[in-house]
């Protein structure tokens, strides 16, 4: 009988986990409205988690952008589409690729400094000195990172998606020698601000929600010590990247299965 | 002498604690802490001092039994009876929990800007009071990776007391101190008790330094058992052996050198060898 139990206790463990992992993110979302009175120190970790993470976003899209095009160029030309290149382009970063790669660099470059950085906090009494203070960690340390990374994610998306379809722009009319006025003009025709881009950014504002969430708990939750924060800032990159990919597919059957 | 019940700041009310049902760490711990006297908790290490102080900041609930801050049972699930019990009280951590992004200034204004209203002029004079009181006003612009272990643990004592609390709670504050700095937060802890009217209660394994500073002295041993209390000379003057070990600093006594083991034979494997010699033996 060894194991069932062994069974019923990972079965217990698991859903100890999740209603832990339910009640701190109800307590973070409780925690928001007393951030946004004080959004002083949104602003100060916007800069430290959104800013600071601008370069590796950028660097990325720049690259993405660049393979795109000469990817899509030599598929589509195969069936005389080369024009569509732009409109292609766009709404593959616009909608999928801008929100999801953005979501996964964010959770290696800002989850995990997030998660190293209250771990380390807990590991170093400060979270228990601020309790014992009678400041709730939650609202003063939480709740301004957790609200900063849902405002930086759709920018960082944004900027991603944006600067992507100018590198597939210096590769298309640059290097190919597709025209420049087609390439503009047919997303300009073909991209809906709403359809596409705005849905782009309800799903990058859904992934800031994760990866923040994700990268707060698990530094919050962490073994303080060296290790367990080890283990809790790899825990937050994988548990981010597949909870990301998971929610892309729902948002995207629900947003885009209908055809326009 | 027992202290009296109407006296007490803190009382311990039968507590039993344990961070998982296997083992408790306080077991059945009745303990009075008096008003505006420095009271000192010695015990070996892992005996569930710093627990206590745990408990008495609510940061655990008791498995059994009351904690009791002046009159009002402290219940760890009413958040806001404990923020505001907690705003009477300042804790000074082993090593400081100083926040390592600010600077000396900032980490003792820090409760003061969090807590209060109070314009920045007046916070400024405030912090430069408390730093005084502990001799770093100079130190005030600097980072707290730039003052040394015994200088955090004097800014971590300004920001404990940076609001004036109750009760000052002290958790190891002589550990890893060279012999002047220790002398220094000695002094200063009885001097701020006095000058401040608070209650004070150190938790330490610093026999001398507590026995100095101390009006009352709790002796407890593992498992949260209470060894003694009383004044710091009737504890130097006991002759339980319990005692007698713990402030003379013998490495054996009632408590054991050795951790439980089993039978050294056994461990080293020599049980077999001796089982042949009786048998050999025997056999003659």
């Amino acid at each position: 009988m060894n194991w069932l139990a062994l069974i019923g206790a990972r079965a217990l463990a698991m859903l100890g986990g999740w209603g832990r992992a339910a009640i701190f993110f109800v307590d973070l979302l409780a925690a928001l409205p007393a951030s946004l009175r004080r959004f002083s120190l949104v602003v100060v970790q916007i800069h430290a988690i959104g800013n600071r993470s601008l370069l590796i976003i950028l660097a990325s899209g720049m690259a993405v952008g660049f393979v795109l095009a000469l990817q899509l160029y030599n598929t589509l030309i195969t069936f005389g589409a080369a024009e569509s290149l732009g409109l292609v382009v766009n709404l593959s970063l616009v909608r999928e690729l801008g929100p999801v790669v953005t979501a996964l660099l964010f959770a290696g470059r800002a989850g995990t400094s997030l998660t190293a950085e209250i771990g380390l906090m807990k590991a170093g009494e400060q979270i228990a000195a601020l309790e014992l203070m009678a400041i709730d960690p939650r609202q003063r340390v939480l709740a301004p990172r957790f609200l900063a990374g849902i405002i930086s994610m759709p920018l960082l998306a944004i900027l991603f998606s944006a600067i992507g379809i100018l590198g597939a722009w210096l590769v298309a009319v640059g290097l190919i020698g597709i025209d420049a006025g087609n390439f503009w003009s047919i997303q300009q025709n073909a991209v809906d601000v709403w359809r596409d881009v705005g849905n782009g950014v309800v799903k990058s504002a859904v992934f800031g929600v994760i990866c923040t969430a994700v990268a707060l708990y698990q530094g919050y939750e962490t073994e303080a010590t060296p290790e367990g924060v080890a283990y809790a800032t790899t825990r937050t990159v994988v548990i981010s990247s597949l909870a990301v990919l998971g929610a892309d597919f729902i948002l995207t059957a629900l947003m885009f299965s209908a055809p326009r | 002498m027992w202290p009296l019940s109407s006296d007490a700041l803190i009382e311990i009310d039968h507590v039993s604690f344990g961070y998982d049902s296997s083992r408790l760490i306080l077991n059945d711990l009745s303990l009075r802490f008096m008003r505006g006297k420095v009271t000192a908790v010695l015990g070996n290490s892992g005996c569930g001092k710093t627990t206590l102080l745990r408990l008495i900041g609510g940061v655990h609930a008791a498995n059994a039994g009351r904690v009791v801050f002046d009159g009002e049972v402290i219940d760890v699930r009413d958040r806001a009876q404990l923020y505001r019990l907690r705003r009477r009280l300042g804790m000074l951590f082993q090593f400081g929990a100083l926040f390592t992004d600010l600077t000396v200034y900032d980490n003792v204004a820090f409760p003061l800007r969090e807590m209060t209203d109070l314009p920045e002029g007046m916070i400024h004079d405030i912090v430069l009071m408390k730093l005084n009181a502990v001799g770093l006003r100079g130190a005030a612009p600097l980072k707290i990776s730039e003052v040394s272990g015994g200088m955090a643990r004097r800014v971590a004592l300004a920001r404990a007391i940076a609001l004036d609390p109750e009760l000052i709670m002290y958790d190891e504050p002589f550990a890893g101190l060279d012999l002047i700095s220790m002398g220094v937060a000695a002094k200063l802890i009885r001097t701020l008790n006095d000058v401040t009217g608070a209650t004070s209660l150190v938790i330490s394994h610093d026999v001398p330094e507590c026995m100095a500073i101390s009006d009352w002295v709790v002796l407890m041993a593992g498992g949260g058992r209470l060894v003694a209390q009383g004044t710091p000379e009737e504890l130097m003057n006991s002759t339980d052996p319990e005692v007698r070990q713990f402030v003379r600093g013998e490495p054996d006594g009632p408590v054991k050198f050795h951790y439980p083991a089993p039978d050294i034979a056994a461990d080293f494997g020599m049980t077999g060898l001796a089982r042949g010699k009786a048998a050999a033996g025997g056999g003659r």
